[in-house]
C-alpha cells in the first residue's frame, strides 16, 4: 500500500471517530482515502475550508471526547500553529500528521526534514511540546497509528506522526495490527458532552488571566512532559555494539544512512546507526552514554541541519559531531552517507578523540 | 443620575404574589464584568433564560469566542469550549458533528465573525451546520480597547479611525447577515436586539425558535443582535440605546432575513 | 390592572439606568446611596406597580425580580426571597 493510504486505513482500524483536514500535495491521499474509505465505515471526515478551520475542527471534537485526526503538510501545518498550541494548553488528545516537503514558502512537492524544529521545538506559541513520531517505512506509518492514539490518550496531549513525502507516496507491504479500539479507548469525563446535574460545567479552555493560574498550568505541563521523557523515547539502534562511529538520522534518512553504513563496514569502518523513533521525548541518555565510547557521530538529514542540535546537546562536547544535508528535497544517497563517513573518519583517526 | 427629586425607596409587600421572573438558575453566580449597561450581559442573561425555560441545559454545549465574552464560560452554566480568535463555529461545527443530538451554538462579536473569522463563518453556513450562530454586533471591538470592526459605520470614530472611518481606511461596513442570509444551507437568519423591552422579547423568540429548529435539523441558525458598547462608543447605556437607534438600525435593521420553508 | 412588585439585587446593580427608562409606571429611581462596587443602585419609588417585567427584560445584570398578584384559582409554588443575601425559596401550601 501506499505510505499515506496505510496511515489512513491504520487510523479507521484504530477507532479514529472523525478527520478534519485540506488537500495539499503530498498528503492528499489521506483525506481522499478517508472521505471514501473512512466515511463508508462511519467515520466522520470533513474537508475544510482551510489548514486553520481543520485545526480548530480538531479541537472541538477532541474537547467533545472523541477520537481525531488531522493530517498536513509542511505550510498547512504551519497555519494550524496557533490551534496546536491551544490543543496543547487544553490538554485534548489527537493525532496531527505532517508529511514533510522542502521549504521554506511554498516550497517543493519534494520530500525533506526541514519540519523536525517545528514539530519538536514548538511551532506554536508558547511552552508546549508534542509527542513526536518519526517513521521510516511504510509499514510503521500504520504502527506508529495506533500508538499515537495510544499516547494521546495516556497524556491528554496531542501526538505528532512526522514523515515526508517519500514515505507518503511510496508503496510496501504492510499489515494491520490486531487491534479492537474499544479496549483502547479510555472514558473522558472531562469531555464537554453535555452537563448533568450531578456535576459542575465542563470548560475547555486555555484562557488563565491569573498569572498564579497560568504557572500552575505550565507547571502541570511540565511534569506531563518529564514524564514522557522518562517512559515513552523509543529508537532503534543498528550495528551499534562495537561502533567506533555512530551515524545518527531518523525517518527516511535513516532507512539511506543505513544502507551508507553497510558500504562503509565494507571498507573496514565500525560504524554503527541510532534511529530516534520519538523525536520527543529525544534518545538523549543512550546517545550520551555511547558518546564516550565514539570517535565521532555524523548527523544525517533532509535539512540545513536541525536534529543535529539536538544530537550536540546530548553529547556535551564528548565526541565531534558533524552533519551532512541536502535540501531542497533532494534525498541524500547512501553513497553520500559513505563519503561523508569516510571524510570524518579520515580527519577523526588524524585527531583521536581520549576516551573519559 | 436621569432625575433630579429623589424619592424614598418603597419596599414592596410582595405576600402572596406569584413570582413571574427571577434570574435564571443556569446563569452562574459570578458577577458579570461587563460593563454597565452592556448588551452582552442581556444577551447572556436571555438565553440562560430560554436553555433553562426549554430544559436543555444538560443537552447543550457552548463555544465562546475571544472578545469581551471570552469569559462566556463564568457565567454559563452549561458545558463549554473556548475558542481561538475567529473560530467559534469550526468548533462548534465538529461538536455537534460529533454529538448530533445535542444543542450546540456558537456566540461570537463582530471581529470574531466577521473579520478574522469570515471563512469559518461563511463555510459553516454553507454547509448548513446543524448549529445556532449568535452574533453580537456593536461596529466596535470592545475588548481591545475601542477599535474598528467590519461593522463601524462609516464616520464612526474609533481608536483605530480616530478622524472616522472612511472607505479609503476601512471600506465599507460589511453587512455580513445579509451574505449569509443568502446561503442556501441556512434555515433562519434574523438581526433582533435588546434596547428595549419588547426587542428582548423578540429576541428570546428569536433564541427559542432556533432551538427548535436545530432540533428539527433545519439547518444553520443566524441570529445577529444589534447592540450597544457604551465603553467604546463613549456613552452612557441610555445614550448609547438611543444612539443605536438612530444610526445602527438604518444600515442593520431589525427583521427576520430568513426564514425555514 | 394587577398590582405587583419588583425587589433589586442592589449589590450587583451597576445603575445603567435602563430599567429606569423601561418602567411604563415611571416607578424606578437611582438611589443616592451607592453599592459596595460604587454603583448608584435602582431602587422602587412609587407604589403603583404592575408586575409588567419590562425592568427585568432589560436588566443586563439580572439583578430584578417581579412579582405579580396570582389570579383566582391559581397557587403560588414557590417564593423568592431577599435577593440581597441569598434566595431562599419557600414552598407554599395550597392557598388562594
Amino acid at each position: 500500500m501506499k505510505g499515506n493510504e496505510a496511515l489512513a486505513e491504520a487510523a479507521i482500524r484504530a477507532g479514529c471517530q472523525a478527520y478534519f483536514g485540506y488537500p495539499i500535495t503530498p498528503q492528499s491521499e489521506v483525506l481522499e482515502y478517508l472521505a471514501n474509505e473512512g466515511r463508508k465505515r462511519g467515520m466522520i471526515v470533513l474537508q475544510a475550508e482551510s489548514e486553520v478551520a481543520s485545526i480548530n475542527m480538531v479541537y472541538g471534537a477532541a474537547g467533545a471526547g472523541a477520537r481525531v485526526m488531522t493530517s498536513s503538510s509542511s505550510p498547512g501545518i504551519s497555519l494550524m500553529m496557533e490551534g496546536i498550541s491551544y490543543i496543547a494548553c487544553a490538554e485534548l488528545p489527537c493525532l496531527l500528521v505532517n508529511v514533510s516537503r522542502g521549504g521554506p514558502g511554498l516550497g517543493t512537492i519534494q520530500p525533506s526534514q526541514g519540519d523536525y524544529f517545528q514539530a519538536v521545538k514548538g511551532g506554536g506559541h508558547g511552552d508546549y511540546r508534542l509527542i513526536v513520531l518519526a517513521p521510516s517505512s511504510v509499514q510503521e506509518m500504520a504502527d506508529f497509528v495506533y500508538d499515537a492514539f495510544d499516547l494521546a490518550d495516556k497524556y491528554r496531549n496531542p501526538v505528532m506522526i512526522l514523515t515526508d513525502g517519500a514515505l507518503g507516496q511510496m508503496m510496501e507491504k504492510v499489515a494491520f495490527r490486531e487491534y479492537d479500539p474499544k479496549d483502547h479507548m479510555k472514558a473522558k469525563p472531562w469531555a464537554t458532552t453535555g452537563k448533568p446535574s450531578t456535576r459542575p460545567p465542563n470548560v475547555i479552555t486555555t484562557l488563565h488571566m491569573q498569572p498564579e493560574q497560568m504557572e500552575e498550568v505550565n507547571h502541570r505541563l511540565q511534569a506531563k512532559y518529564a514524564g514522557i521523557q522518562q517512559q515513552e523515547v523509543r529508537y532503534e539502534l543498528l550495528e551499534a555494539e562495537d561502533a567506533e562511529y555512530l551515524v545518527v538520522a531518523y525517518g527516511l534518512a535513516a532507512r539511506i544512512a543505513h544502507r551508507g553504513i553497510q558500504l562503509a563496514r565494507a571498507r573496514g569502518h565500525k560504524v554503527g546507526l541510532l534511529r530516534p523513533i520519538t523525536l520527543f521525548p529525544y534518545p538523549s541518555t543512550v546517545l550520551k552514554s555511547m558518546a564516550k565510547r565514539l570517535q565521532g557521530i555524523l548527523v544525517v538529514e533532509m535539512n540545513a541541519g536541525q536534529m543535529v542540535e539536538d544530537v550536540r546537546l546530548a553529547v556535551e562536547g564528548r565526541t565531534p559531531v558533524q552533519f551532512h544535508g541536502r535540501m531542497g528535497g533532494i534525498i541524500p544517497s547512501p553513497d553520500e552517507v559513505a563519503e561523508a563517513l569516510e571524510r570524518m573518519i579520515t580527519t577523526s583517526v588524524a585527531h583521536p578523540v581520549e576516551a573519559d | 443620575m436621569t432625575q433630579e427629586i429623589v424619592e424614598e425607596m418603597i419596599t414592596p409587600d410582595v405576600e402572596g404574589m406569584e413570582c413571574v421572573y427571577h434570574r435564571p438558575e443556569t446563569l452562574l453566580d459570578a458577577r458579570f464584568h461587563y460593563c454597565p449597561g452592556c448588551g452582552h450581559s442581556v444577551v447572556h442573561r436571555v438565553l440562560m433564560e430560554v436553555i433553562q425555560e426549554l430544559a436543555i441545559t444538560d443537552k447543550t454545549v457552548g463555544v465562546a469566542p475571544v472578545g469581551c465574552s471570552v469569559f462566556a464560560d463564568r457565567y454559563m452554566g452549561i458545558d463549554m469550549q473556548g475558542a481561538a480568535h475567529g473560530r467559534a463555529s469550526a468548533v462548534a461545527t465538529a461538536v455537534k458533528r460529533i454529538l448530533p443530538d445535542r444543542y450546540v451554538f456558537s456566540y461570537q462579536g463582530d471581529g470574531d465573525l466577521a473579520a478574522i473569522g469570515t471563512a469559518e463563518t461563511i463555510h459553516t453556513c454553507n454547509r448548513g451546520e446543524n448549529i445556532l450562530i449568535i452574533f453580537i454586533n456593536n461596529a466596535i471591538y470592545g475588548m481591545t480597547g475601542g477599535q474598528m470592526a467590519p461593522t463601524t459605520l462609516l464616520g464612526m470614530k474609533t481608536s483605530t479611525t480616530p478622524a472616522g472611518r472612511t472607505l479609503e481606511t476601512g471600506g465599507h461596513p460589511l453587512k455580513i447577515t445579509e451574505l449569509i442570509a443568502q446561503l442556501p444551507g441556512v434555515a433562519y437568519v434574523t438581526r433582533q436586539s435588546v434596547h428595549n423591552p419588547n426587542a428582548v422579547r423578540q429576541l428570546k423568540k428569536a433564541l427559542t425558535k432556533s432551538f427548535q429548529y436545530q432540533k428539527e435539523i433545519r439547518g444553520t441558525c443566524f441570529v445577529e443582535v444589534v447592540s450597544n458598547c457604551p465603553s467604546g462608543w463613549k456613552m452612557t447605556p441610555l445614550q448609547a440605546n438611543a444612539w443605536l437607534v438612530e444610526n445602527m438600525f438604518p444600515l442593520y435593521p431589525p427583521g427576520d432575513l430568513r426564514t425555514p420553508q | 390592572m394587577a398590582k405587583g412588585g419588583v425587589t433589586f439585587d442592589i449589590e450587583t446593580c451597576k445603575g445603567c439606568e435602563l430599567c429606569i427608562e423601561a418602567c411604563p409606571q415611571d416607578s424606578l429611581q437611582l438611589s443616592p446611596n451607592i453599592n459596595a462596587q460604587g454603583y448608584h443602585y435602582a431602587v422602587l419609588v412609587k407604589d403603583n406597580c404592575t408586575g409588567c417585567t419590562n425592568c427585568a427584560l432589560v436588566c443586563p445584570d439580572a439583578v430584578i425580580t417581579v412579582y405579580r398578584e396570582t389570579k383566582k384559582g391559581k397557587v403560588p409554588v414557590a417564593r423568592v426571597t431577599n435577593v440581597m443575601e441569598n434566595i431562599t425559596v419557600t414552598l407554599t401550601d395550597e392557598r388562594e
